[in-house]
């Protein structure tokens, strides 16, 4: 542990420096001096330290002020203020500028051991909760945006590239694709990564409960305003806002939430304090902007003002090649919720899915296998145990004859190929479901 | 004498068995033969009157001129109470990896501490001072064993804990093994 941490002792007594020196290296700990604050200010510029232990009174510039001075440089090392005369108002000072401890000389051997001894655990425990906070963003990536098709990879390198900036985002995509996601995925791999991601479905909202939510409310702002909230922009701050359902916004919301893209200050409702908050804004919606904006149903303005960088997240039937990895995901999410042991899909059923277009992307995916985990045998997912009845109706089948070989198909199945019990339930012979069998070249999928 | 030798500097009154006790331990530990040499630097220099104190690194740096080339180290073995300026007191002090050590026995008294006088307790505290600087003149730092005499001991109850003896880690490190 000690040979990890590095120490620079800032003392103009070379008795001190020495002494503080050989004290250290006995303990193990790499340990540089400086005689001044100008010159550890210089040291400072190359190279870091884990912990400073700077006199309070030096020549020229003292303690106190190179500690304002390191705090400016964002270095984040640990400042113990070193002082021989104890005094109540520099200690409160030095403490009031951010410095970790103060420690009057001469030292209690014991108690500079265990003021260092603490500092070096606080610096491992910070290096341990950078390290878990990587661990669990990285895990949050890998586990939440799947798939290796071209239209996804891409989508992926466009995430990555508007990560690193702090412009407007638009996401547009069919209903069920995964915008929210992308969003998480942008706001995961920024800077603000460690700030709040605010998300607000703008739909699910009326417009005075939507304003209320985006600004916050003053106490007695309206009849139920108890007490004063924050709004989410407020929450966001040095974040991210998500603003699901942008195009559902009301002209007068829109007005709103233009002024507050463009000045990042807000004021409550009811109240007339104003409030700056520094957030990245990230829309989604499944409308066509471009047209609502040509017809006039949503500001061209504000139209401009998120529409930065857009990013469209192609529908599941256009990434077809992704739906195994999807339903492995899906699989195993949601056999682990439930306490079951992970199981596989049947070849016929996988085939299946491939060929449907889902309408409903990847929710519907989502859905479907979650129910097909439900009812299913536990061992695998069977065609059977798949939705597709109402396919009869869909836009996919056009003849009578498509339209009696899926619906004999289904029931062979369900009935596992049992031809006797099959031909009972279509109200048929056995021979004719024979004939039939033969004449679409129906097959067993197991 | 040998040159690969280990030299104890008195200074003040040391029982002549008291010292050679010493050396044996020294030798036993470290494998070098270790010889005992009296000293009459005068310590009045090196006193403190505000601290009422002798300073440590200045002794340090009086025994580290003295002409002994022929030992690799040597150590200044003390009654009064020392100081480094930045502590309100050591037990002892070394250049690490160099050839110079200084330890005291005036906090290891149990009198110090208002309690009964024990010449026992105190050769065993005092071997591990000296075997502690010595230590760190072959250049160990402080070791996390608990029971290794190269343990930190800030605390006189401290050096109660450990033992007087190397860890097989500190002596693998200085090959004396």
């Amino acid at each position: 542990m000690a040979g990890n941490i590095s120490i620079l002792i800032v003392d103009d007594e070379e008795s001190v420096r020495d002494s503080l020196y050989n004290w250290f290296i006995e303990d193990g700990y790499n340990v540089a001096c400086a005689e001044n604050a100008k010159k550890a200010l210089l040291i400072l510029e190359s190279k870091n330290f884990d912990i400073i232990l700077a006199d309070i009174k030096m020549p020229g510039m003292d303690g106190l002020e190179m500690h304002r001075r390191i705090r400016s440089l964002n270095k984040d090392s640990i400042v113990i203020i070193m002082t021989a005369f104890a005094s109540v108002t520099t200690a409160v000072q030095a403490l009031k500028d951010g410095a970790y401890d103060y420690i009057t000389k001469p030292f209690d051997p014991d108690d500079l051991s265990h003021l260092i001894r603490n500092a070096a655990s606080q610096i491992s425990l910070k290096a341990e909760n950078e390290a878990l906070r990587n661990k669990i963003v990285s895990l949050e990536n890998v586990e939440d945006l799947i798939g290796n098709s071209k239209a996804i990879i891409k989508v992926l390198k466009e995430v990555k590239r508007v990560a690193q900036s702090s412009s407007p985002v638009i996401i547009t995509g069919e209903s069920g694709t995964g915008k929210e996601l992308i969003a998480r995925a942008i706001h995961s791999n920024s800077q603000r990564k460690f700030s709040p991601l605010v998300s607000v479905h703008c739909g699910a909202l009326t417009e005075s409960l939507l304003e209320s939510e985006l600004f916050g409310h003053e106490k007695g702002a309206f009849t139920g305003a108890m007490f004063n909230r924050k709004g989410r922009f407020e929450m966001a701050d040095g974040g991210t806002i998500f603003l699901d359902e942008i195009a559902t916004i009301s002209p007068k919301m829109q007005i709103e939430l233009l002024r507050v893209l463009e000045t990042k200050t807000l004021v409550r409702v009811g109240g007339n304090k104003e409030i700056t908050s520094d957030f990245r804004v990230i829309c989604a919606t499944n409308k066509d902007l471009n047209k609502m904006v040509n017809n006039g149903t949503f500001r061209e303005d504000l139209f401009y003002r998120l529409n930065v960088v857009n990013i469209k997240v192609p529908p599941l039937r256009e990434r077809i090649e992704d739906i195994p990895m999807l339903v492995n995901h899906f699989i195993k999410i949601y056999c682990t919720s439930m306490s079951r042991n992970i199981i596989s899909i049947d070849p016929a059923a996988l085939k299946r899915l491939e060929t449907y277009d889902f309408p409903g992307n990847i929710r519907e995916l989502e859905n479907m296998i979650e129910r097909a985990i439900v009812i299913g045998n536990e061992k695998e997912i069977r065609l059977k145990d798949l939705p597709f009845e109402k396919d009869f109706t869909s836009n996919s089948i056009e003849s009578l004859d498509d339209l009696e070989k899926n619906h004999m198909l289904l029931i062979l199945n369900k009935y596992d190929w049992n031809i006797s019990r099959s031909a009972k339930a279509l109200k048929v012979d056995r021979v004719t479901l024979y004939n039939k069998i033969r004449k679409y070249d129906l097959r067993s999928s197991k | 004498m040998s040159e690969q030798s280990i030299l104890l500097i008195s200074h003040g009154h040391f029982e002549k068995d008291f010292l050679e006790k010493i050396a044996r331990e020294v030798a036993h530990e470290f494998l070098f033969p270790v010889y005992i040499e009296e000293s009459h630097i005068d310590l009045s220099e090196f006193y403190d009157p505000m601290r009422r104190q002798y300073d440590g690194n200045r002794i340090l740096k009086e025994i580290d001129s003295m002409s002994s080339s022929q030992f690799i180290k040597k150590v200044g073995l003390f009654r009064v109470d020392l100081f480094i300026p930045i502590l309100t007191y050591i037990f002892g002090q070394a250049t690490l990896n160099g050839c110079t050590g200084i330890a005291s026995l005036y906090r290891l008294r149990n009198e110090q501490y208002g309690m009964k006088k024990d010449e026992d307790l105190l050769f065993d505290r005092f071997r591990k001072v000296v075997i502690h600087e010595l230590g760190h003149t072959f250049g160990l730092i402080h070791c996390h064993i608990p029971t290794c005499v190269m343990r930190s001991s800030t605390y006189v109850e401290d050096i109660d804990q450990k033992s007087h003896n190397l860890c097989i880690k500190c002596r693998i490190k200085i090959g004396v093994i």
